[in-house]
Protein backbone atom coordinates (compact mmCIF):
# COMPACT_ATOMS: atom_id res chain seq x y z
CA UNK A 1 0.00 0.00 0.00
CA UNK A 2 1.54 3.44 -1.12
CA UNK A 3 1.02 6.86 0.47
CA UNK A 4 2.63 10.00 -0.61
CA UNK A 5 5.71 11.41 0.91
CA UNK A 6 8.09 8.77 3.00
CA UNK A 7 6.41 7.51 5.95
CA UNK A 8 9.55 7.64 8.08
CA UNK A 9 10.43 11.31 7.59
CA UNK A 10 6.55 11.35 8.41
CA UNK A 11 7.10 9.41 11.76
CA UNK A 12 10.48 10.28 13.25
CA UNK A 13 11.81 13.54 13.89
CA UNK A 14 14.89 15.65 12.73
CA UNK A 15 16.54 13.77 15.58
CA UNK A 16 15.81 10.36 14.29
CA UNK A 17 12.86 9.97 17.27
CA UNK A 18 9.36 8.56 16.92
CA UNK A 19 7.06 11.69 16.48
CA UNK A 20 4.08 9.86 15.52
CA UNK A 21 3.60 5.91 15.26
CA UNK A 22 1.95 5.29 11.72
CA UNK A 23 3.02 2.01 10.65
CA UNK A 24 5.78 -0.51 11.55
CA UNK A 25 7.20 -0.62 8.21
CA UNK A 26 10.29 1.00 7.30
CA UNK A 27 11.21 1.70 11.04
CA UNK A 28 14.52 1.14 12.04
CA UNK A 29 15.22 -2.13 13.96
CA UNK A 30 16.63 0.33 17.05
CA UNK A 31 12.83 1.77 17.30
CA UNK A 32 11.05 -1.15 17.55
CA UNK A 33 13.92 -2.47 20.35
CA UNK A 34 13.17 1.27 22.20
CA UNK A 35 9.40 0.22 21.93
CA UNK A 36 9.73 -2.91 23.52
CA UNK A 37 12.08 -2.12 26.09
CA UNK A 38 10.28 0.53 27.21
CA UNK A 39 6.98 -1.35 27.04
CA UNK A 40 9.28 -3.74 29.44
CA UNK A 41 9.12 -1.39 32.43
CA UNK A 42 5.80 -0.37 32.00
CA UNK A 43 4.68 -4.15 32.48
CA UNK A 44 6.06 -3.61 36.19
CA UNK A 45 3.64 -0.33 36.40
CA UNK A 46 0.72 -2.46 35.92
CA UNK A 47 1.64 -4.72 38.02
CA UNK A 48 1.95 -2.12 41.30
CA UNK A 49 -0.28 -1.12 43.61
CA UNK A 50 -0.35 2.33 42.38
CA UNK A 51 -0.78 1.62 38.91
CA UNK A 52 0.39 4.82 37.27
CA UNK A 53 3.18 7.33 36.49
CA UNK A 54 3.51 11.18 36.30
CA UNK A 55 4.80 11.19 32.68
CA UNK A 56 2.16 12.21 30.86
CA UNK A 57 0.54 14.59 33.62
CA UNK A 58 -1.22 17.37 32.00
CA UNK A 59 -1.66 15.67 28.54
CA UNK A 60 -4.68 15.35 26.53
CA UNK A 61 -5.09 12.51 24.31
CA UNK A 62 -7.79 11.95 22.23
CA UNK A 63 -9.30 8.54 21.09
CA UNK A 64 -10.64 9.63 18.13
CA UNK A 65 -12.38 5.76 16.83
CA UNK A 66 -14.10 5.74 13.41
CA UNK A 67 -14.71 2.10 13.80
CA UNK A 68 -15.64 0.04 17.03
CA UNK A 69 -13.07 -1.93 18.75
CA UNK A 70 -13.86 -1.48 22.40
CA UNK A 71 -11.10 -3.96 23.65
CA UNK A 72 -8.05 -1.77 21.21
CA UNK A 73 -10.19 1.71 22.80
CA UNK A 74 -10.19 0.23 26.25
CA UNK A 75 -6.29 -0.79 26.21
CA UNK A 76 -5.20 2.78 24.84
CA UNK A 77 -7.13 4.13 27.51
CA UNK A 78 -5.99 2.53 30.14
CA UNK A 79 -2.96 3.07 28.89
CA UNK A 80 -3.22 6.73 28.64
CA UNK A 81 -4.24 6.99 32.14
CA UNK A 82 -1.42 4.94 33.56
CA UNK A 83 0.53 7.75 32.49
CA UNK A 84 -1.65 9.91 34.00
CA UNK A 85 -3.09 12.19 31.12
CA UNK A 86 -6.69 13.02 30.02
CA UNK A 87 -8.42 11.10 27.85
CA UNK A 88 -11.02 12.29 25.56
CA UNK A 89 -13.29 9.20 23.80
CA UNK A 90 -15.15 10.65 20.73
CA UNK A 91 -17.71 8.54 19.80
CA UNK A 92 -17.93 8.76 15.74
CA UNK A 93 -21.49 8.03 15.83
CA UNK A 94 -22.43 10.93 17.60
CA UNK A 95 -19.49 13.22 16.57
CA UNK A 96 -19.56 15.79 14.12
CA UNK A 97 -18.16 14.15 11.55
CA UNK A 98 -21.44 12.05 10.96
CA UNK A 99 -22.97 15.63 10.44
CA UNK A 100 -20.86 15.94 7.39
CA UNK A 101 -17.85 17.33 9.29
CA UNK A 102 -14.55 16.87 7.55
CA UNK A 103 -11.38 14.87 9.26
CA UNK A 104 -9.69 17.36 8.75
CA UNK A 105 -12.32 20.04 10.14
CA UNK A 106 -12.64 17.29 13.16
CA UNK A 107 -9.06 17.47 13.75
CA UNK A 108 -8.65 20.85 13.89
CA UNK A 109 -11.10 21.66 16.13
CA UNK A 110 -9.60 19.00 18.48
CA UNK A 111 -6.49 20.58 18.32
CA UNK A 112 -7.82 23.59 18.96
CA UNK A 113 -8.78 22.70 22.18
CA UNK A 114 -5.34 22.16 22.92
CA UNK A 115 -4.85 18.26 22.84
CA UNK A 116 -1.55 16.61 22.33
CA UNK A 117 -2.19 13.61 21.07
CA UNK A 118 -4.96 11.16 18.41
CA UNK A 119 -4.95 7.77 18.42
CA UNK A 120 -7.07 6.78 15.71
CA UNK A 121 -8.90 3.93 14.67
CA UNK A 122 -10.49 4.29 10.78
CA UNK A 123 -12.07 1.83 8.25
CA UNK A 124 -9.88 3.75 5.36
CA UNK A 125 -6.24 2.82 5.20
CA UNK A 126 -3.83 6.16 5.51
CA UNK A 127 -6.53 7.93 8.05
CA UNK A 128 -3.82 8.44 10.29
CA UNK A 129 -1.44 9.15 7.70
CA UNK A 130 -3.22 11.86 6.39
CA UNK A 131 -3.68 13.09 9.75
CA UNK A 132 -0.30 13.13 10.55
CA UNK A 133 0.66 15.33 7.44
CA UNK A 134 -1.94 18.16 8.72
CA UNK A 135 -1.01 17.56 12.47
CA UNK A 136 -0.06 21.01 14.50
CA UNK A 137 4.00 20.38 15.32
CA UNK A 138 3.74 19.63 18.87
CA UNK A 139 0.46 16.93 18.59
CA UNK A 140 1.49 13.15 17.51
CA UNK A 141 -0.73 10.93 15.93
CA UNK A 142 -0.80 6.52 16.69
CA UNK A 143 -2.35 4.32 14.62
CA UNK A 144 -4.80 2.56 15.85
CA UNK A 145 -5.76 0.63 12.96
CA UNK A 146 -6.36 2.02 9.34
CA UNK A 147 -8.44 -0.14 6.83
CA UNK A 148 -6.67 -3.34 5.61
CA UNK A 149 -2.72 -1.38 6.04
CA UNK A 150 -2.10 -1.30 9.41
CA UNK A 151 -2.03 -1.75 13.22
CA UNK A 152 1.24 -1.26 14.60
CA UNK A 153 0.47 -1.17 18.17
CA UNK A 154 -1.18 -4.58 18.05
CA UNK A 155 2.40 -5.67 16.25
CA UNK A 156 4.50 -4.58 18.55
CA UNK A 157 2.56 -5.91 21.82
CA UNK A 158 2.85 -9.14 19.36
CA UNK A 159 6.46 -9.03 19.31
CA UNK A 160 7.04 -7.87 23.34
CA UNK A 161 5.01 -10.98 24.15
CA UNK A 162 7.33 -12.87 22.08
CA UNK A 163 10.32 -11.37 23.43
CA UNK A 164 8.96 -12.12 27.00
CA UNK A 165 8.29 -15.70 26.45
CA UNK A 166 11.17 -16.74 24.00
CA UNK A 167 13.94 -14.03 24.38
CA UNK A 168 15.76 -13.60 21.27
CA UNK A 169 14.12 -13.48 17.73
CA UNK A 170 16.78 -14.83 15.36
CA UNK A 171 16.54 -18.83 15.86
CA UNK A 172 12.76 -18.76 15.88
CA UNK A 173 9.76 -19.67 13.52
CA UNK A 174 6.76 -18.02 13.49
CA UNK A 175 3.63 -18.93 11.87
CA UNK A 176 0.47 -16.56 11.18
CA UNK A 177 -2.27 -18.31 10.36
CA UNK A 178 -5.60 -17.03 8.76
CA UNK A 179 -7.33 -14.29 7.01
CA UNK A 180 -4.05 -12.53 5.69
CA UNK A 181 -5.39 -10.60 2.56
CA UNK A 182 -7.43 -8.66 4.93
CA UNK A 183 -5.84 -8.44 7.99
CA UNK A 184 -3.28 -5.48 9.04
CA UNK A 185 -2.47 -6.91 11.81
CA UNK A 186 -0.69 -9.76 10.25
CA UNK A 187 0.70 -6.66 7.78
CA UNK A 188 2.05 -5.29 10.46
CA UNK A 189 3.47 -8.37 12.35
CA UNK A 190 5.23 -9.49 9.23
CA UNK A 191 7.10 -6.38 9.02
CA UNK A 192 7.65 -6.19 13.17
CA UNK A 193 9.24 -9.87 12.41
CA UNK A 194 11.69 -9.38 9.70
CA UNK A 195 12.78 -5.72 11.09
CA UNK A 196 13.94 -7.89 14.48
CA UNK A 197 15.68 -10.21 12.47
CA UNK A 198 13.61 -13.56 13.26
CA UNK A 199 14.46 -16.80 11.46
CA UNK A 200 11.44 -17.22 9.74
CA UNK A 201 7.94 -15.99 9.09
CA UNK A 202 5.34 -18.36 7.82
CA UNK A 203 1.81 -17.20 6.75
CA UNK A 204 -0.44 -20.32 6.30
CA UNK A 205 -4.33 -19.60 4.79
CA UNK A 206 -6.64 -20.69 2.03
CA UNK A 207 -5.06 -19.38 -1.62
CA UNK A 208 -8.63 -17.09 -1.35
CA UNK A 209 -7.46 -15.54 2.10
CA UNK A 210 -3.80 -15.07 0.38
CA UNK A 211 -2.30 -11.57 -0.94
CA UNK A 212 -0.74 -12.49 -4.17
CA UNK A 213 2.60 -10.96 -3.40
CA UNK A 214 2.83 -12.54 0.25
CA UNK A 215 6.28 -13.61 -0.38
CA UNK A 216 7.61 -10.70 -1.51
CA UNK A 217 7.37 -9.49 2.18
CA UNK A 218 9.83 -12.12 3.28
CA UNK A 219 7.24 -15.47 4.32
CA UNK A 220 7.22 -18.62 3.32
CA UNK A 221 3.61 -19.81 2.26
CA UNK A 222 1.89 -23.06 3.38
CA UNK A 223 -2.02 -24.02 2.64
CA UNK A 224 -2.04 -26.35 4.16
CA UNK A 225 -2.18 -26.00 8.11
CA UNK A 226 -0.36 -29.70 9.34
CA UNK A 227 2.52 -28.55 6.86
CA UNK A 228 2.93 -25.29 7.69
CA UNK A 229 2.74 -25.74 11.68
CA UNK A 230 5.35 -27.98 11.46
CA UNK A 231 8.56 -27.82 14.06
CA UNK A 232 7.08 -23.76 14.52
CA UNK A 233 8.37 -21.80 17.52
CA UNK A 234 5.22 -19.45 17.55
CA UNK A 235 1.41 -19.93 16.45
CA UNK A 236 -0.46 -16.49 15.45
CA UNK A 237 -4.03 -17.12 14.81
CA UNK A 238 -6.05 -14.18 13.19
CA UNK A 239 -9.69 -13.60 13.18
CA UNK A 240 -11.98 -14.51 10.73
CA UNK A 241 -14.35 -11.79 9.87
CA UNK A 242 -18.12 -13.20 9.24
CA UNK A 243 -18.38 -11.53 6.13
CA UNK A 244 -15.92 -13.18 4.70
CA UNK A 245 -17.75 -15.82 4.80
CA UNK A 246 -20.69 -14.10 3.31
CA UNK A 247 -18.85 -12.61 0.65
CA UNK A 248 -17.95 -16.59 -0.71
CA UNK A 249 -14.15 -16.25 0.35
CA UNK A 250 -14.63 -19.77 2.35
CA UNK A 251 -17.07 -21.92 2.11
CA UNK A 252 -18.20 -22.37 5.80
CA UNK A 253 -17.58 -21.85 9.15
CA UNK A 254 -17.26 -25.36 9.68
CA UNK A 255 -15.10 -26.39 6.68
CA UNK A 256 -12.48 -23.43 7.58
CA UNK A 257 -12.49 -24.99 11.45
CA UNK A 258 -11.95 -28.25 9.96
CA UNK A 259 -9.00 -27.09 7.66
CA UNK A 260 -7.49 -24.20 9.63
CA UNK A 261 -8.95 -24.37 12.56
CA UNK A 262 -6.21 -24.83 15.61
CA UNK A 263 -7.02 -28.05 17.51
CA UNK A 264 -4.83 -29.98 19.93
CA UNK A 265 -3.83 -32.14 17.30
CA UNK A 266 -2.55 -30.00 15.11
CA UNK A 267 -1.14 -27.77 17.34
CA UNK A 268 0.89 -30.72 18.16
CA UNK A 269 2.56 -30.50 15.03
CA UNK A 270 4.29 -27.75 16.37
CA UNK A 271 7.18 -27.33 18.49
CA UNK A 272 6.13 -28.83 22.07
CA UNK A 273 6.87 -25.21 24.04
CA UNK A 274 5.37 -23.37 20.79
CA UNK A 275 3.16 -20.29 21.66
CA UNK A 276 -0.30 -19.86 20.72
CA UNK A 277 -1.21 -16.27 20.59
CA UNK A 278 -4.50 -14.38 19.11
CA UNK A 279 -5.29 -10.78 18.74
CA UNK A 280 -8.67 -11.24 19.84
CA UNK A 281 -11.72 -11.39 20.14
CA UNK A 282 -11.43 -15.23 19.66
CA UNK A 283 -14.13 -16.70 17.70
CA UNK A 284 -14.10 -20.11 19.58
CA UNK A 285 -14.95 -23.08 17.26
CA UNK A 286 -13.86 -21.60 14.06
CA UNK A 287 -10.49 -20.12 14.11
CA UNK A 288 -8.98 -21.78 17.54
CA UNK A 289 -10.71 -24.48 19.38
CA UNK A 290 -11.64 -23.67 23.14
CA UNK A 291 -8.84 -26.18 24.60
CA UNK A 292 -6.31 -24.69 22.63
CA UNK A 293 -7.07 -20.71 23.77
CA UNK A 294 -7.45 -22.32 27.20
CA UNK A 295 -4.35 -24.63 27.39
CA UNK A 296 -0.86 -24.23 28.41
CA UNK A 297 0.67 -22.80 25.46
CA UNK A 298 -2.06 -20.06 24.92
CA UNK A 299 -0.86 -16.72 25.74
CA UNK A 300 -3.77 -15.19 24.61
CA UNK A 301 -4.24 -13.35 27.44
CA UNK A 302 -1.29 -11.94 28.72
CA UNK A 303 -1.05 -10.52 24.82
CA UNK A 304 -3.89 -7.78 26.80
CA UNK A 305 -1.47 -6.97 29.60
CA UNK A 306 1.47 -6.24 27.32
CA UNK A 307 -0.74 -4.46 24.89
CA UNK A 308 -1.17 -1.76 27.65
CA UNK A 309 2.46 -1.51 28.37
CA UNK A 310 2.77 -1.51 24.75
CA UNK A 311 0.50 1.51 24.50
CA UNK A 312 2.36 3.10 27.34
CA UNK A 313 5.93 3.00 25.58
CA UNK A 314 4.76 4.40 22.33
CA UNK A 315 2.70 7.07 23.72
CA UNK A 316 5.53 8.36 26.38
CA UNK A 317 8.38 7.81 23.52
CA UNK A 318 6.13 10.59 21.13
CA UNK A 319 5.29 12.71 23.78
CA UNK A 320 8.94 13.08 25.36
CA UNK A 321 10.73 14.17 22.60
CA UNK A 322 12.11 17.81 21.90
CA UNK A 323 15.75 18.80 20.23
CA UNK A 324 18.76 17.91 22.37
CA UNK A 325 19.25 15.78 25.10
CA UNK A 326 17.87 12.23 24.95
CA UNK A 327 21.58 11.17 25.01
CA UNK A 328 21.65 12.76 29.04
CA UNK A 329 18.43 11.84 30.10
CA UNK A 330 19.95 8.56 31.73
CA UNK A 331 20.24 10.39 34.59
CA UNK A 332 19.83 14.67 35.87
CA UNK A 333 22.53 16.42 34.84
CA UNK A 334 24.59 16.17 38.74
CA UNK B 1 40.27 15.05 39.46
CA UNK B 2 38.92 11.27 40.43
CA UNK B 3 38.35 9.40 43.87
CA UNK B 4 39.83 6.10 43.60
CA UNK B 5 38.11 3.12 44.40
CA UNK B 6 39.79 2.27 47.75
CA UNK B 7 39.02 6.31 48.97
CA UNK B 8 35.30 5.34 47.80
CA UNK B 9 35.10 2.42 49.74
CA UNK B 10 36.74 4.20 53.05
CA UNK B 11 33.71 6.49 52.17
CA UNK B 12 30.95 4.13 52.29
CA UNK B 13 32.20 2.64 55.45
CA UNK B 14 32.33 6.02 56.97
CA UNK B 15 28.90 6.81 55.65
CA UNK B 16 27.30 2.90 57.76
CA UNK B 17 28.69 4.57 60.48
CA UNK B 18 27.43 7.65 60.55
CA UNK B 19 24.22 5.59 59.25
CA UNK B 20 23.81 3.45 62.36
CA UNK B 21 24.57 6.94 64.80
CA UNK B 22 22.22 8.28 63.04
CA UNK B 23 19.01 5.40 62.85
CA UNK B 24 20.20 5.15 66.89
CA UNK B 25 19.68 8.61 67.41
CA UNK B 26 16.32 8.72 65.80
CA UNK B 27 14.96 5.35 67.33
CA UNK B 28 15.16 3.59 63.87
CA UNK B 29 15.14 -0.23 64.08
CA UNK B 30 14.51 -2.43 61.67
CA UNK B 31 15.05 0.10 58.52
CA UNK B 32 14.69 -0.90 54.62
CA UNK B 33 17.08 0.15 52.32
CA UNK B 34 16.79 1.70 48.74
CA UNK B 35 19.17 2.46 46.09
CA UNK B 36 18.58 5.48 43.07
CA UNK B 37 19.39 3.86 39.92
CA UNK B 38 22.39 3.19 38.67
CA UNK B 39 25.07 4.86 40.95
CA UNK B 40 22.85 4.96 44.11
CA UNK B 41 21.80 1.08 43.81
CA UNK B 42 25.72 0.93 43.96
CA UNK B 43 25.82 2.54 46.56
CA UNK B 44 23.24 0.80 48.20
CA UNK B 45 24.80 -2.68 47.63
CA UNK B 46 27.72 -1.99 50.05
CA UNK B 47 25.85 0.01 52.55
CA UNK B 48 22.92 -2.95 52.96
CA UNK B 49 25.94 -5.54 53.15
CA UNK B 50 27.51 -3.28 56.20
CA UNK B 51 24.69 -2.51 57.93
CA UNK B 52 23.89 -6.22 57.85
CA UNK B 53 20.09 -5.62 57.27
CA UNK B 54 17.59 -7.98 57.14
CA UNK B 55 15.08 -7.53 54.34
CA UNK B 56 16.39 -7.44 51.31
CA UNK B 57 17.40 -4.59 48.87
CA UNK B 58 15.27 -2.54 46.72
CA UNK B 59 15.77 -0.18 43.63
CA UNK B 60 14.23 3.18 42.37
CA UNK B 61 14.64 3.96 38.30
CA UNK B 62 13.47 7.10 39.00
CA UNK B 63 12.78 7.68 34.90
CA UNK B 64 9.29 7.76 35.05
CA UNK B 65 9.21 10.69 37.44
CA UNK B 66 11.49 12.83 36.32
CA UNK B 67 10.32 16.59 35.67
CA UNK B 68 12.00 16.97 32.37
CA UNK B 69 10.95 14.42 30.40
CA UNK B 70 8.84 16.48 28.13
CA UNK B 71 12.36 18.40 27.28
CA UNK B 72 15.04 15.14 26.92
CA UNK B 73 12.21 12.57 26.40
CA UNK B 74 12.87 9.01 28.16
CA UNK B 75 15.72 6.79 28.64
CA UNK B 76 15.14 3.56 26.94
CA UNK B 77 17.15 2.09 29.49
CA UNK B 78 15.09 2.14 32.08
CA UNK B 79 15.35 -0.91 34.71
CA UNK B 80 11.94 -1.38 36.42
CA UNK B 81 11.85 -0.40 40.14
CA UNK B 82 11.90 -3.39 42.18
CA UNK B 83 10.88 -2.86 46.36
CA UNK B 84 10.55 -6.27 47.94
CA UNK B 85 8.73 -5.12 50.71
CA UNK B 86 6.32 -3.31 52.11
CA UNK B 87 6.48 0.39 52.08
CA UNK B 88 3.90 1.45 54.56
CA UNK B 89 5.41 2.45 58.06
CA UNK B 90 8.52 1.59 56.89
CA UNK B 91 11.45 3.61 57.60
CA UNK B 92 13.26 3.55 54.62
CA UNK B 93 16.84 4.41 53.83
CA UNK B 94 16.90 6.35 50.52
CA UNK B 95 20.47 6.26 48.85
CA UNK B 96 22.05 8.00 46.05
CA UNK B 97 25.41 8.68 44.24
CA UNK B 98 25.70 12.31 44.07
CA UNK B 99 23.30 15.08 45.55
CA UNK B 100 23.16 18.38 43.42
CA UNK B 101 19.83 19.70 42.25
CA UNK B 102 17.83 17.57 44.13
CA UNK B 103 15.26 17.07 41.39
CA UNK B 104 16.04 13.22 41.44
CA UNK B 105 15.62 13.23 45.23
CA UNK B 106 12.24 14.90 44.50
CA UNK B 107 10.95 12.32 42.09
CA UNK B 108 12.26 9.49 44.10
CA UNK B 109 10.60 10.32 46.87
CA UNK B 110 7.23 11.23 44.60
CA UNK B 111 7.26 7.37 43.33
CA UNK B 112 8.51 5.76 46.68
CA UNK B 113 4.83 7.50 47.70
CA UNK B 114 3.22 5.35 45.51
CA UNK B 115 4.22 2.22 46.85
CA UNK B 116 2.72 3.75 49.98
CA UNK B 117 3.17 5.61 52.94
CA UNK B 118 6.82 5.75 54.93
CA UNK B 119 7.27 6.29 58.44
CA UNK B 120 10.14 8.01 57.73
CA UNK B 121 12.77 8.72 54.29
CA UNK B 122 16.43 8.73 55.78
CA UNK B 123 18.69 10.41 53.00
CA UNK B 124 22.46 8.67 52.51
CA UNK B 125 24.31 9.96 49.23
CA UNK B 126 28.31 9.42 48.57
CA UNK B 127 28.73 12.48 47.32
CA UNK B 128 26.68 16.10 47.85
CA UNK B 129 27.77 19.47 45.97
CA UNK B 130 25.92 22.51 45.74
CA UNK B 131 23.35 23.86 43.61
CA UNK B 132 20.54 23.00 45.09
CA UNK B 133 17.80 23.79 43.35
CA UNK B 134 15.12 22.04 45.45
CA UNK B 135 15.15 21.84 49.88
CA UNK B 136 16.28 18.79 50.08
CA UNK B 137 18.97 18.02 52.17
CA UNK B 138 20.85 14.79 53.41
CA UNK B 139 21.09 13.25 56.37
CA UNK B 140 24.12 11.27 55.43
CA UNK B 141 27.17 12.33 53.36
CA UNK B 142 30.17 10.57 52.31
CA UNK B 143 31.66 13.83 51.26
CA UNK B 144 31.16 17.45 50.65
CA UNK B 145 32.32 18.33 47.06
CA UNK B 146 32.60 21.89 45.99
CA UNK B 147 32.94 22.40 42.04
CA UNK B 148 32.16 24.95 39.56
CA UNK B 149 29.03 25.30 37.69
CA UNK B 150 30.71 23.59 34.79
CA UNK B 151 32.06 21.04 36.40
CA UNK B 152 30.40 17.46 36.61
CA UNK B 153 30.65 14.51 39.14
CA UNK B 154 30.11 10.75 38.03
CA UNK B 155 30.58 7.47 39.45
CA UNK B 156 31.26 4.75 37.79
CA UNK B 157 30.85 1.24 38.41
CA UNK B 158 29.67 -1.05 39.88
CA UNK B 159 33.34 -2.74 40.67
CA UNK B 160 35.20 -1.02 41.18
CA UNK B 161 33.70 2.13 41.70
CA UNK B 162 35.20 5.26 40.67
CA UNK B 163 34.35 8.67 41.16
CA UNK B 164 35.29 11.55 38.22
CA UNK B 165 35.00 15.04 38.11
CA UNK B 166 34.85 16.44 34.55
CA UNK B 167 34.07 19.82 32.81
CA UNK B 168 31.29 20.14 30.97
CA UNK B 169 30.70 22.44 28.26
Amino acid sequence: MNFPGNWNTMQLDAQGRLRHFLTVEGLPRRILTDILDTADSFVVVGEQPVKKVPLLRGKTIVNLFFETSTRTRTTFELAAKRLSADVLNINVSTSATAKGESLLDTQKNLEAMHTDMFVVRHQHSGASHFMAQHAAPHVSIINAGDGQHAHPTQAMLDMLTIRRHKGAFDSLCVAIVGDILHSRVARSQIHALNTLGVGEVRVIAPRTLLPVDIESLGTRVFTSLSQGLAGVDVVIMLRLQKERMQSALLPSEHEYFQRYGLTEEKLALARPDALVMHPGPINRGVEIASSVADGPQSVILRQVSYGIAVRMAVMSMAMGRSPGARETAAKEPE
Amino acid sequence: MSETHEDIEVLIKKMAEDLRDHLARSGITDPVMVGIHTGGAWVAERLHRLLDLEQPLGTLDISFYRDDFTRIGLNPQVRPSHLPFDVDGRHVILVDDVLSTGRTVRAALNELFDYGRPATVTLAVLVERDGRELPVQADVTGRHMALRRNQHVKLSGPDPLELKVQDVD
